[in-house]
């Protein structure tokens, strides 16, 4: 599996970090419990088809990505940095 | 004041020759990191070249001008080799010189090493002369940097020094023994 980091182009799995799904760059903005923190922090679809996941570039050039991936065909349709989909969703 | 002898990255490791390949320990006078702050990139650009004669490189590249060379060294970061830049506002500038333990591999099969250690696509015409690339040399970072035809600079963490001399002498004499048996 390679992934086309922006910056590098397509690199070998073994130079990246998994972390989780691209929830982590969307943090409630209330600092007070709510439903919302609790969908954060815990819950998370695993869907059969497409997802949306953060991954890091530590043995590259040390971006986050968000890498949009079909685990059912393993095939990757997108690869963006994690600061401009963060920027993008506001 | 005492007077210190100064030890090298490589001292006892480099060089190594095996087959048409060669390594050697390459020093550089000053290593300076620069990382422009965010909106700040192309101000520290024009600043850095007015400073050392080199503007900040695009992601994968190298740019050189007589013995000055800035290397592209991973997302809003460049190593500034062989002048130092001095305070650059806007950016945060660190001595990086003896952090690093440098060589330079040179030889008709001195790909065919490399690509028994890194992970990407080294072939000419994709990794050419003055691309730049932050990867891994076996289990280790690495700046690595294509100078000419075949000859490749590798960077890494000085503390790694004796690491890569060791996986790198692996590759050159496994790649040394298949040439002999051509
Ligand atoms: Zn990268």
């Amino acid at each position: 599996m390679q992934i086309d980091c922006p910056f590098c182009g397509a690199r070998d799995i073994r130079e990246f970090t998994y972390l989780g799904h691209e929830t982590y760059i969307h943090r409630p903005a209330d600092e007070a419990w709510s439903d919302a923190w609790n969908d954060y922090l815990h819950n998370r679809e695993n869907p059969a088809g497409m997802t949306r996941d953060l991954w890091f570039h530590g043995s590259g050039c040390g971006a986050w990505l968000v890498v949009t991936r079909n685990t059912v065909t393993h095939e990757i349709t997108g690869v963006e940095l994690a600061r401009e989909a963060s920027r993008h969703a506001g | 004041m005492a007077e210190l002898i100064a030890r090298s990255a490589f001292q006892g490791l480099l060089p190594l020759r095996f087959g048409n390949v060669e390594a050697v320990e390459v020093m550089a006078a000053t290593i300076t990191s620069v990382s422009p702050f965010r909106g700040q990139e192309t101000k520290v650009s024009k600043a850095l070249e007015k400073a050392v004669g080199v503007p900040f490189p695009d992601a994968g590249r190298v740019i050189a001008r007589d013995d000055v060379r800035a290397i592209w060294t991973g997302m809003g970061q460049c190593f500034v080799l062989g002048a130092d830049p001095g305070p650059l506002p806007g950016a945060a500038v660190t001595d990086q010189t003896d952090a690093w333990g440098a060589l330079a591999i040179e030889g008709t099969d001195a790909r065919a090493v490399l690509a028994r250690l890194v992970p990407i696509d080294l072939r000419p015409d994709v990794f050419a002369v003055g691309h730049a690339a932050r990867t891994l040399f076996g289990h280790m970072a690495c700046v690595l940097t294509r100078e000419a035809g075949d000859r490749y600079g590798i960077m890494v963490f000085r503390s790694m020094a004796g690491s890569a001399a060791h996986e790198l002498e692996g590759a050159m004499r496994k790649v040394a023994a298949r040439e002999r048996l051509q």
